[in-house]
Protein backbone atom coordinates (compact mmCIF):
# COMPACT_ATOMS: atom_id res chain seq x y z
CA UNK A 1 0.00 0.00 0.00
CA UNK A 2 2.68 2.21 0.91
CA UNK A 3 4.49 2.40 -2.11
CA UNK A 4 0.81 3.10 -4.00
CA UNK A 5 0.77 6.39 -1.59
CA UNK A 6 4.34 7.29 -2.84
CA UNK A 7 3.60 7.22 -6.34
CA UNK A 8 0.31 8.71 -6.14
CA UNK A 9 1.95 11.45 -3.67
CA UNK A 10 5.02 11.76 -6.21
CA UNK A 11 2.45 11.85 -9.57
CA UNK A 12 0.29 14.68 -7.93
CA UNK A 13 3.30 16.65 -7.22
CA UNK A 14 4.77 15.87 -10.67
CA UNK A 15 2.05 17.30 -12.30
CA UNK A 16 1.36 20.31 -10.41
CA UNK A 17 4.89 21.21 -10.54
CA UNK A 18 4.97 20.13 -14.32
CA UNK A 19 1.52 22.34 -15.07
CA UNK A 20 3.08 25.66 -13.91
CA UNK A 21 6.12 25.01 -15.33
CA UNK A 22 5.16 25.14 -18.65
CA UNK A 23 4.03 28.97 -18.25
CA UNK A 24 7.63 29.54 -16.48
CA UNK A 25 9.33 28.29 -19.57
CA UNK A 26 7.15 29.99 -21.95
CA UNK A 27 7.69 33.28 -20.15
CA UNK A 28 12.04 32.29 -19.69
CA UNK A 29 11.45 32.35 -16.07
CA UNK A 30 12.74 29.15 -15.24
CA UNK A 31 14.82 30.02 -12.66
CA UNK A 32 12.17 31.32 -10.85
CA UNK A 33 10.57 27.95 -9.54
CA UNK A 34 14.31 28.01 -8.21
CA UNK A 35 13.91 31.49 -6.51
CA UNK A 36 10.85 30.63 -4.89
CA UNK A 37 11.61 27.05 -3.51
CA UNK A 38 14.29 28.90 -1.56
CA UNK A 39 13.12 31.96 -0.46
CA UNK A 40 9.81 30.15 1.43
CA UNK A 41 12.68 28.71 4.19
CA UNK A 42 12.43 32.03 6.15
CA UNK A 43 8.79 31.72 5.95
CA UNK A 44 8.93 28.17 7.58
CA UNK A 45 11.03 28.97 10.00
CA UNK A 46 8.94 32.24 11.13
CA UNK A 47 5.84 30.35 10.65
CA UNK A 48 7.28 27.81 13.09
CA UNK A 49 8.84 29.91 15.84
CA UNK A 50 5.05 32.08 15.38
CA UNK A 51 2.95 29.39 15.85
CA UNK A 52 5.16 27.27 18.02
CA UNK A 53 4.38 23.97 16.08
CA UNK A 54 4.88 21.90 12.69
CA UNK A 55 0.87 22.34 11.55
CA UNK A 56 0.57 22.51 8.31
CA UNK A 57 -1.57 25.17 7.77
CA UNK A 58 0.88 28.15 9.42
CA UNK A 59 3.81 26.89 7.68
CA UNK A 60 2.33 27.12 4.41
CA UNK A 61 1.06 30.29 4.81
CA UNK A 62 4.37 31.25 5.86
CA UNK A 63 6.01 29.63 3.00
CA UNK A 64 3.64 31.18 0.48
CA UNK A 65 3.84 34.59 1.70
CA UNK A 66 7.90 34.63 1.18
CA UNK A 67 7.44 32.93 -2.40
CA UNK A 68 5.24 36.07 -3.45
CA UNK A 69 7.51 38.39 -1.04
CA UNK A 70 10.43 37.23 -3.67
CA UNK A 71 8.78 37.31 -6.73
CA UNK A 72 7.69 41.24 -5.70
CA UNK A 73 11.16 41.93 -4.83
CA UNK A 74 12.63 40.28 -8.01
CA UNK A 75 9.74 42.46 -10.12
CA UNK A 76 10.80 45.56 -7.85
CA UNK A 77 14.41 45.27 -8.85
CA UNK A 78 13.75 44.26 -12.12
CA UNK A 79 11.53 47.84 -12.90
CA UNK A 80 14.59 49.68 -11.46
CA UNK A 81 16.68 48.46 -14.07
CA UNK A 82 18.70 45.73 -12.45
CA UNK A 83 19.32 42.47 -15.02
CA UNK A 84 16.87 39.99 -14.43
CA UNK A 85 18.98 36.74 -13.65
CA UNK A 86 20.94 39.13 -11.43
CA UNK A 87 17.50 40.53 -9.54
CA UNK A 88 16.44 36.42 -9.46
CA UNK A 89 19.88 35.45 -7.55
CA UNK A 90 19.85 38.57 -5.27
CA UNK A 91 16.55 37.92 -3.84
CA UNK A 92 16.40 34.57 -3.05
CA UNK A 93 19.93 34.05 -1.84
CA UNK A 94 19.10 36.66 0.50
CA UNK A 95 15.73 35.23 1.56
CA UNK A 96 17.48 31.75 1.67
CA UNK A 97 20.43 32.78 3.76
CA UNK A 98 17.93 34.64 6.45
CA UNK A 99 16.26 31.32 6.55
CA UNK A 100 19.33 29.77 7.68
CA UNK A 101 20.53 32.24 9.71
CA UNK A 102 17.24 32.43 11.63
CA UNK A 103 17.54 28.14 11.74
CA UNK A 104 21.01 28.76 13.72
CA UNK A 105 19.53 31.32 15.93
CA UNK A 106 16.90 29.25 17.26
CA UNK A 107 18.53 25.74 17.17
CA UNK A 108 16.93 24.82 20.24
CA UNK A 109 13.36 25.82 19.75
CA UNK A 110 13.83 24.71 15.67
CA UNK A 111 13.66 20.85 14.88
CA UNK A 112 14.06 21.70 10.96
CA UNK A 113 16.11 19.56 9.32
CA UNK A 114 17.90 21.44 6.71
CA UNK A 115 18.70 18.37 4.61
CA UNK A 116 14.82 17.83 4.50
CA UNK A 117 13.89 20.92 3.61
CA UNK A 118 16.35 20.84 0.55
CA UNK A 119 16.18 16.88 -0.24
CA UNK A 120 12.61 15.92 1.02
CA UNK A 121 12.05 12.14 1.99
CA UNK A 122 9.12 11.07 -0.10
CA UNK A 123 9.57 8.00 1.77
CA UNK A 124 7.94 8.85 4.64
CA UNK A 125 5.07 10.71 3.34
CA UNK A 126 2.49 7.08 4.45
CA UNK A 127 3.46 7.55 7.54
CA UNK A 128 2.07 11.31 7.99
CA UNK A 129 -1.46 10.23 6.85
CA UNK A 130 -4.71 12.75 7.83
CA UNK A 131 -7.18 11.33 9.77
CA UNK A 132 -11.00 12.73 9.23
CA UNK A 133 -13.51 12.22 11.25
CA UNK A 134 -11.64 9.11 12.52
CA UNK A 135 -10.76 7.76 9.05
CA UNK A 136 -7.80 7.10 7.46
CA UNK A 137 -7.66 8.85 4.75
CA UNK A 138 -3.87 8.45 3.20
CA UNK A 139 -1.03 10.33 3.13
CA UNK A 140 -1.06 14.33 3.97
CA UNK A 141 1.21 15.18 1.66
CA UNK A 142 -0.28 13.57 -1.32
CA UNK A 143 -3.66 15.55 0.20
CA UNK A 144 -1.71 18.91 0.11
CA UNK A 145 0.10 18.04 -3.44
CA UNK A 146 -3.70 17.20 -4.68
CA UNK A 147 -5.57 20.22 -3.76
CA UNK A 148 -2.46 22.46 -5.20
CA UNK A 149 -2.84 20.67 -8.18
CA UNK A 150 -6.58 21.52 -7.91
CA UNK A 151 -6.26 25.07 -7.55
CA UNK A 152 -3.83 25.70 -10.33
CA UNK A 153 -5.92 23.67 -12.73
CA UNK A 154 -9.06 25.56 -12.10
CA UNK A 155 -7.38 29.16 -11.80
CA UNK A 156 -5.93 28.42 -15.18
CA UNK A 157 -8.80 26.94 -16.64
CA UNK A 158 -10.78 30.01 -16.09
CA UNK A 159 -8.07 32.11 -17.19
CA UNK A 160 -6.31 30.28 -19.69
CA UNK A 161 -6.71 33.19 -22.45
CA UNK A 162 -5.45 35.54 -19.96
CA UNK A 163 -3.01 33.43 -19.19
CA UNK A 164 -1.67 32.43 -22.42
CA UNK A 165 -1.85 35.99 -24.14
CA UNK A 166 0.29 37.44 -20.77
CA UNK A 167 2.76 34.74 -21.57
CA UNK A 168 2.76 35.42 -25.53
CA UNK A 169 2.27 39.08 -26.06
CA UNK A 170 2.71 41.39 -22.54
CA UNK A 171 2.29 44.56 -24.91
CA UNK A 172 -1.26 43.84 -26.42
CA UNK A 173 -2.70 42.37 -23.17
CA UNK A 174 -1.87 45.29 -21.72
CA UNK A 175 -3.10 47.43 -24.59
CA UNK A 176 -6.82 45.39 -24.70
CA UNK A 177 -6.83 45.92 -21.07
CA UNK A 178 -5.92 42.54 -19.20
CA UNK A 179 -4.56 42.90 -15.89
CA UNK A 180 -0.64 41.60 -16.85
CA UNK A 181 0.50 42.12 -13.71
CA UNK A 182 -2.15 40.65 -11.70
CA UNK A 183 -1.73 37.33 -13.90
CA UNK A 184 2.20 37.66 -13.28
CA UNK A 185 1.63 37.78 -9.68
CA UNK A 186 -1.58 34.97 -9.32
CA UNK A 187 1.20 32.64 -11.43
CA UNK A 188 3.79 33.05 -8.96
CA UNK A 189 0.73 33.12 -6.03
CA UNK A 190 0.34 29.38 -7.52
CA UNK A 191 3.78 28.53 -8.05
CA UNK A 192 4.47 29.04 -4.43
CA UNK A 193 1.92 27.09 -3.31
CA UNK A 194 2.64 24.42 -4.91
CA UNK A 195 6.27 24.64 -4.40
CA UNK A 196 5.49 24.52 -0.65
CA UNK A 197 3.17 21.66 -1.00
CA UNK A 198 5.58 19.63 -2.69
CA UNK A 199 9.32 20.62 -1.24
CA UNK A 200 8.25 18.86 2.12
CA UNK A 201 8.04 15.60 0.09
CA UNK A 202 11.27 16.23 -2.27
CA UNK A 203 13.00 19.03 -1.11
CA UNK A 204 13.46 22.50 -2.49
CA UNK A 205 16.12 21.51 -5.11
CA UNK A 206 13.98 18.58 -6.42
CA UNK A 207 10.67 21.14 -6.60
CA UNK A 208 12.88 22.84 -9.68
CA UNK A 209 13.62 20.09 -11.34
CA UNK A 210 10.04 19.34 -11.08
CA UNK A 211 8.86 22.46 -12.31
CA UNK A 212 11.04 23.01 -15.74
CA UNK A 213 11.95 19.14 -16.42
CA UNK A 214 8.90 17.86 -17.63
CA UNK A 215 7.42 20.81 -19.05
CA UNK A 216 10.72 21.57 -20.91
CA UNK A 217 10.41 17.74 -22.38
CA UNK A 218 6.42 18.52 -23.69
CA UNK A 219 7.99 21.89 -25.00
CA UNK A 220 10.03 19.74 -27.47
CA UNK A 221 7.61 17.46 -28.27
CA UNK A 222 4.30 19.46 -29.19
CA UNK A 223 3.63 22.81 -30.96
CA UNK A 224 0.69 23.43 -29.04
CA UNK A 225 -0.20 25.21 -25.68
CA UNK A 226 -2.79 22.66 -24.52
CA UNK A 227 -1.01 20.03 -25.54
CA UNK A 228 2.09 20.78 -24.12
CA UNK A 229 0.14 21.09 -20.67
CA UNK A 230 -1.08 17.83 -21.20
CA UNK A 231 1.95 16.11 -22.09
CA UNK A 232 3.95 17.71 -19.10
CA UNK A 233 1.49 16.46 -16.79
CA UNK A 234 1.92 12.67 -18.40
CA UNK A 235 5.71 13.40 -18.14
CA UNK A 236 5.91 13.81 -14.53
CA UNK A 237 2.99 11.26 -13.86
CA UNK A 238 5.36 8.77 -15.55
CA UNK A 239 8.89 10.12 -13.82
CA UNK A 240 7.00 9.51 -10.76
CA UNK A 241 5.93 5.60 -11.48
CA UNK A 242 9.45 4.82 -13.46
CA UNK A 243 11.41 7.01 -10.68
CA UNK A 244 9.85 4.64 -7.73
CA UNK A 245 11.04 1.23 -9.58
CA UNK A 246 13.98 2.60 -10.34
CA UNK A 247 14.41 3.38 -6.53
CA UNK A 248 13.36 0.12 -5.50
CA UNK A 249 15.99 -1.49 -8.12
CA UNK A 250 18.70 0.37 -6.81
CA UNK A 251 17.88 0.94 -3.44
CA UNK A 252 18.18 4.84 -4.01
CA UNK A 253 16.59 7.94 -3.03
CA UNK A 254 13.31 7.96 -4.88
CA UNK A 255 13.43 11.81 -5.53
CA UNK A 256 16.83 11.71 -7.02
CA UNK A 257 15.47 8.50 -9.26
CA UNK A 258 12.16 10.83 -10.03
CA UNK A 259 14.66 13.36 -11.14
CA UNK A 260 16.56 11.64 -13.11
CA UNK A 261 13.86 9.60 -15.11
CA UNK A 262 12.95 13.22 -16.20
CA UNK A 263 16.51 13.83 -17.28
CA UNK A 264 16.04 10.61 -19.05
CA UNK A 265 13.00 11.84 -20.98
CA UNK A 266 14.15 15.11 -21.92
CA UNK A 267 17.27 13.80 -22.99
CA UNK A 268 15.08 11.60 -25.23
CA UNK A 269 12.73 14.17 -26.53
CA UNK A 270 15.75 16.17 -26.96
CA UNK A 271 17.56 13.37 -29.43
CA UNK A 272 13.75 12.00 -31.01
CA UNK A 273 11.52 14.81 -31.22
CA UNK A 274 9.56 14.47 -33.95
CA UNK A 275 9.73 18.13 -35.16
CA UNK A 276 12.99 19.70 -33.07
CA UNK A 277 15.14 16.09 -31.90
CA UNK A 278 18.79 16.26 -32.83
CA UNK A 279 18.67 13.18 -34.19
CA UNK A 280 15.38 13.50 -36.15
CA UNK A 281 16.80 16.65 -38.28
CA UNK A 282 20.18 14.54 -38.73
CA UNK A 283 17.59 11.70 -39.94
CA UNK A 284 15.52 14.07 -42.35
CA UNK A 285 18.51 15.66 -43.54
CA UNK A 286 20.33 12.48 -44.44
CA UNK A 287 17.28 11.06 -46.34
CA UNK A 288 16.98 14.41 -48.45
CA UNK A 289 20.67 14.15 -49.57
CA UNK A 290 20.18 10.46 -50.70
CA UNK A 291 17.12 11.82 -52.80
CA UNK A 292 18.94 14.30 -54.30
CA UNK B 1 -18.34 56.55 -30.83
CA UNK B 2 -16.98 58.52 -34.23
CA UNK B 3 -18.15 62.21 -33.54
CA UNK B 4 -16.78 63.91 -36.46
CA UNK B 5 -16.06 66.69 -33.99
CA UNK B 6 -13.57 65.00 -32.19
CA UNK B 7 -10.45 63.83 -33.66
CA UNK B 8 -9.73 59.86 -33.69
CA UNK B 9 -6.35 60.88 -31.84
CA UNK B 10 -5.65 64.12 -29.71
CA UNK B 11 -2.19 64.24 -27.99
CA UNK B 12 -1.91 67.26 -25.56
CA UNK B 13 1.33 68.41 -24.43
CA UNK B 14 2.46 64.66 -24.09
CA UNK B 15 5.85 63.94 -22.34
CA UNK B 16 7.61 60.56 -21.86
CA UNK B 17 10.85 59.67 -19.88
CA UNK B 18 12.38 56.62 -19.26
CA UNK B 19 14.85 56.95 -16.27
CA UNK B 20 15.35 60.46 -16.46
CA UNK B 21 16.11 60.70 -19.53
CA UNK B 22 13.27 62.47 -21.73
CA UNK B 23 12.14 60.67 -24.90
CA UNK B 24 9.10 62.34 -26.03
CA UNK B 25 8.90 66.38 -25.34
CA UNK B 26 5.64 68.20 -25.36
CA UNK B 27 4.05 66.60 -28.34
CA UNK B 28 0.64 68.13 -29.04
CA UNK B 29 -1.09 66.77 -32.05
CA UNK B 30 -4.72 66.13 -33.38
CA UNK B 31 -5.21 63.70 -35.83
CA UNK B 32 -7.27 63.71 -39.38
CA UNK B 33 -9.78 60.76 -39.53
CA UNK B 34 -9.54 58.26 -42.45
CA UNK B 35 -6.42 58.64 -42.89
CA UNK B 36 -3.18 56.62 -43.27
CA UNK B 37 -0.47 58.46 -40.89
CA UNK B 38 2.97 57.65 -41.09
CA UNK B 39 5.21 58.15 -38.39
CA UNK B 40 8.44 59.24 -39.60
CA UNK B 41 11.97 60.00 -37.68
CA UNK B 42 15.89 58.63 -37.11
CA UNK B 43 16.31 55.82 -34.51
CA UNK B 44 15.52 56.52 -30.73
CA UNK B 45 13.40 59.62 -31.90
CA UNK B 46 10.77 58.24 -30.06
CA UNK B 47 8.68 56.83 -32.36
CA UNK B 48 7.69 53.45 -31.00
CA UNK B 49 7.44 55.31 -27.44
CA UNK B 50 4.79 57.75 -28.85
CA UNK B 51 2.77 54.83 -29.89
CA UNK B 52 3.26 52.58 -26.74
CA UNK B 53 2.20 56.30 -24.84
CA UNK B 54 -1.19 56.41 -26.62
CA UNK B 55 -2.15 52.88 -25.65
CA UNK B 56 -1.39 53.77 -22.57
CA UNK B 57 1.43 51.02 -22.57
CA UNK B 58 3.86 53.80 -20.66
CA UNK B 59 3.59 56.17 -17.96
CA UNK B 60 3.05 59.35 -19.14
CA UNK B 61 5.66 62.27 -17.29
CA UNK B 62 2.71 65.07 -18.10
CA UNK B 63 -0.03 65.23 -20.86
CA UNK B 64 -2.99 63.90 -21.98
CA UNK B 65 -3.76 61.50 -24.37
CA UNK B 66 -7.71 61.01 -25.81
CA UNK B 67 -8.93 58.16 -28.26
CA UNK B 68 -12.53 59.95 -29.86
CA UNK B 69 -12.40 62.63 -27.21
CA UNK B 70 -11.64 59.73 -24.58
CA UNK B 71 -9.17 58.13 -22.06
CA UNK B 72 -7.71 54.98 -23.71
CA UNK B 73 -8.77 52.98 -21.32
CA UNK B 74 -12.28 53.73 -22.21
CA UNK B 75 -11.81 53.45 -25.63
CA UNK B 76 -9.75 50.20 -25.66
CA UNK B 77 -12.27 48.55 -28.14
CA UNK B 78 -12.25 50.86 -31.10
CA UNK B 79 -8.28 50.41 -31.30
CA UNK B 80 -6.30 47.86 -32.91
CA UNK B 81 -2.65 47.66 -32.14
CA UNK B 82 -0.01 45.70 -34.30
CA UNK B 83 3.77 45.62 -32.49
CA UNK B 84 7.21 45.69 -33.06
CA UNK B 85 7.53 41.49 -34.70
CA UNK B 86 10.66 41.37 -32.70
CA UNK B 87 8.66 41.98 -29.28
CA UNK B 88 7.55 38.49 -29.24
CA UNK B 89 8.65 34.76 -28.98
CA UNK B 90 7.88 33.10 -32.01
CA UNK B 91 8.88 29.76 -30.78
CA UNK B 92 5.87 29.91 -28.41
CA UNK B 93 3.75 26.54 -29.36
CA UNK B 94 0.45 27.67 -31.47
CA UNK B 95 -0.67 28.20 -34.86
CA UNK B 96 -1.39 31.15 -36.49
CA UNK B 97 -4.78 30.97 -36.44
CA UNK B 98 -4.38 31.36 -32.48
CA UNK B 99 -2.82 34.24 -32.50
CA UNK B 100 -5.22 36.05 -34.83
CA UNK B 101 -7.85 34.70 -32.52
CA UNK B 102 -5.74 37.01 -29.71
CA UNK B 103 -6.85 40.11 -31.04
CA UNK B 104 -10.56 39.22 -30.07
CA UNK B 105 -9.80 38.22 -26.10
CA UNK B 106 -10.38 42.06 -25.66
CA UNK B 107 -14.01 41.74 -26.91
CA UNK B 108 -14.53 38.18 -25.05
CA UNK B 109 -14.23 39.67 -21.66
CA UNK B 110 -13.07 37.65 -18.32
CA UNK B 111 -13.99 34.58 -18.91
CA UNK B 112 -15.69 33.31 -22.55
CA UNK B 113 -13.80 31.15 -24.94
CA UNK B 114 -13.11 31.85 -28.36
CA UNK B 115 -16.38 30.17 -30.58
CA UNK B 116 -16.83 29.17 -33.76
CA UNK B 117 -17.80 32.33 -34.95
CA UNK B 118 -14.83 34.05 -33.53
CA UNK B 119 -13.05 31.39 -35.19
CA UNK B 120 -14.54 32.51 -38.51
CA UNK B 121 -13.37 35.77 -38.18
CA UNK B 122 -10.22 34.97 -37.28
CA UNK B 123 -10.32 33.01 -40.68
CA UNK B 124 -11.66 36.21 -42.16
CA UNK B 125 -8.73 38.42 -41.29
CA UNK B 126 -5.99 36.07 -42.19
CA UNK B 127 -7.75 35.88 -45.57
CA UNK B 128 -7.52 39.68 -45.67
CA UNK B 129 -3.98 39.27 -45.74
CA UNK B 130 -3.24 36.21 -47.87
CA UNK B 131 -2.56 33.86 -44.96
CA UNK B 132 -5.98 31.29 -44.74
CA UNK B 133 -3.64 28.77 -45.82
CA UNK B 134 -1.42 28.98 -42.94
CA UNK B 135 -3.74 28.83 -40.54
CA UNK B 136 -2.34 26.01 -39.01
CA UNK B 137 1.41 26.30 -39.66
CA UNK B 138 2.68 26.68 -36.47
CA UNK B 139 4.03 29.95 -35.59
CA UNK B 140 7.61 29.57 -35.68
CA UNK B 141 7.59 27.59 -39.33
CA UNK B 142 6.29 30.82 -40.73
CA UNK B 143 8.49 34.06 -42.30
CA UNK B 144 8.83 36.55 -40.92
CA UNK B 145 6.73 38.40 -43.68
CA UNK B 146 4.42 36.33 -42.79
CA UNK B 147 4.64 36.34 -39.54
CA UNK B 148 3.71 39.94 -39.84
CA UNK B 149 0.60 39.41 -41.52
CA UNK B 150 -0.02 37.31 -39.23
CA UNK B 151 0.19 40.20 -36.54
CA UNK B 152 -1.43 41.99 -39.07
CA UNK B 153 -4.66 39.90 -39.13
CA UNK B 154 -4.67 39.73 -36.04
CA UNK B 155 -5.29 43.83 -35.57
CA UNK B 156 -8.11 43.43 -38.36
CA UNK B 157 -9.49 40.76 -36.22
CA UNK B 158 -10.26 43.53 -33.47
CA UNK B 159 -11.91 45.79 -36.00
CA UNK B 160 -11.30 48.69 -34.46
CA UNK B 161 -11.71 51.79 -35.78
CA UNK B 162 -8.38 53.23 -35.01
CA UNK B 163 -5.09 51.59 -35.69
CA UNK B 164 -1.29 51.86 -34.53
CA UNK B 165 1.19 49.57 -36.39
CA UNK B 166 4.64 49.42 -35.19
CA UNK B 167 6.78 49.22 -37.88
CA UNK B 168 4.96 46.72 -40.22
CA UNK B 169 7.07 47.18 -43.06
CA UNK B 170 10.46 46.28 -41.93
CA UNK B 171 12.17 43.24 -42.97
CA UNK B 172 9.68 42.09 -44.97
CA UNK B 173 9.30 40.28 -48.47
CA UNK B 174 7.75 41.98 -51.55
CA UNK B 175 4.43 39.67 -51.18
CA UNK B 176 4.23 40.76 -47.74
CA UNK B 177 4.63 44.43 -48.54
CA UNK B 178 1.70 44.43 -50.95
CA UNK B 179 -0.58 42.66 -48.57
CA UNK B 180 0.46 45.67 -45.82
CA UNK B 181 -0.37 48.28 -48.37
CA UNK B 182 -3.23 46.22 -49.39
CA UNK B 183 -5.03 46.53 -46.18
CA UNK B 184 -4.08 49.86 -45.48
CA UNK B 185 -6.31 50.94 -48.39
CA UNK B 186 -9.49 48.73 -47.01
CA UNK B 187 -8.98 50.45 -43.97
CA UNK B 188 -8.80 53.88 -45.65
CA UNK B 189 -11.84 52.85 -47.34
CA UNK B 190 -13.92 51.96 -44.65
CA UNK B 191 -12.99 55.71 -42.96
CA UNK B 192 -10.57 54.26 -40.35
CA UNK B 193 -7.69 56.16 -39.26
CA UNK B 194 -4.14 53.99 -38.99
CA UNK B 195 -1.04 55.03 -37.64
CA UNK B 196 1.98 53.65 -38.86
CA UNK B 197 5.57 53.80 -37.89
CA UNK B 198 7.74 53.74 -40.89
CA UNK B 199 11.64 54.19 -41.84
CA UNK B 200 11.34 54.28 -45.08
CA UNK B 201 11.66 57.35 -46.39
CA UNK B 202 11.28 56.46 -50.32
CA UNK B 203 7.74 55.41 -49.94
CA UNK B 204 6.25 57.97 -47.37
CA UNK B 205 4.62 59.85 -50.21
CA UNK B 206 3.01 56.64 -51.61
CA UNK B 207 1.63 55.40 -48.38
CA UNK B 208 0.86 58.12 -46.40
CA UNK B 209 -1.97 60.71 -46.63
CA UNK B 210 -0.46 62.65 -43.92
CA UNK B 211 2.82 62.12 -41.81
CA UNK B 212 4.41 63.05 -37.99
CA UNK B 213 7.90 64.18 -38.34
CA UNK B 214 9.02 63.13 -34.87
CA UNK B 215 12.82 63.77 -33.49
CA UNK B 216 11.63 63.93 -29.41
CA UNK B 217 9.82 66.78 -30.35
CA UNK B 218 7.14 66.96 -33.23
CA UNK B 219 8.96 68.67 -36.00
CA UNK B 220 6.16 68.74 -38.53
CA UNK B 221 2.58 67.10 -39.03
CA UNK B 222 0.25 67.57 -41.71
CA UNK B 223 -0.49 66.56 -45.15
CA UNK B 224 1.93 64.45 -46.71
CA UNK B 225 2.08 67.13 -49.38
CA UNK B 226 2.66 69.86 -47.96
CA UNK B 227 5.11 68.53 -44.66
CA UNK B 228 7.29 65.82 -46.49
CA UNK B 229 9.90 68.41 -47.88
CA UNK B 230 13.38 68.55 -47.59
CA UNK B 231 13.63 71.48 -45.33
CA UNK B 232 11.48 69.28 -42.47
CA UNK B 233 13.32 66.12 -43.08
CA UNK B 234 16.87 68.28 -42.47
CA UNK B 235 15.45 69.58 -39.46
CA UNK B 236 14.12 66.05 -38.06
CA UNK B 237 17.48 64.05 -39.32
CA UNK B 238 19.74 66.97 -38.74
CA UNK B 239 22.90 65.99 -40.51
CA UNK B 240 21.99 62.09 -40.45
CA UNK B 241 20.27 62.20 -43.90
CA UNK B 242 22.72 60.98 -46.48
CA UNK B 243 19.60 59.26 -49.25
CA UNK B 244 18.61 62.80 -49.18
CA UNK B 245 19.59 63.84 -52.49
CA UNK B 246 18.08 60.09 -54.45
CA UNK B 247 15.07 60.76 -52.29
CA UNK B 248 14.44 64.33 -53.65
CA UNK B 249 12.27 63.90 -56.58
CA UNK B 250 10.16 62.05 -54.39
CA UNK B 251 9.46 65.28 -51.69
CA UNK B 252 7.34 67.71 -51.89
CA UNK B 253 8.95 70.89 -53.44
CA UNK B 254 6.24 73.79 -52.08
Amino acid sequence: MSSIWIILTGALIASSCAFLGCFLILRRMAMLGDAISHSILPGIVIAFLVSGSRDPLPMFIGAAVFGLLCTIIIQLLRNQGVQADAAMSVSFTALFSIGIILISLFTQQVDLDLDCVLYGEIAYVPYDTWTWHGIDMGPRAMWGAGAAFLLSLIIVRLFYKQFKLTSFDPALAMAIGIPVAVFHYLLMGLVSITTVASFESVGAILVVAMLIVPAATAYLLTERLGVMLGLSVLIGTLCSICGYFLSVVLDASIAGCMTMVAGGLFALAFLFSPHQGVVTRWWIRKKLRTQI
Amino acid sequence: MTNKKTPPLSIENVSVAYHRKPVLRNITYQSPEGECVGIIGPNGAGKSTLIKAALGLLPLAGGKVSIYGKPYSQQRKCVGYVPQRESVDWDFPTNALDVVLMGLYGQLGWFRRPKSEHKDRALEALRKVGMESFAKRQISQLSGGQQQRVFLARALAQEAQVYFMDEPFVGVDAATEKAIVQVLHELKEQKKTVFVVHHDLQTVSEYFDSVMLLNLRLIASGATREVFTADNLQKTYGGRLAILPQTNELLSTK
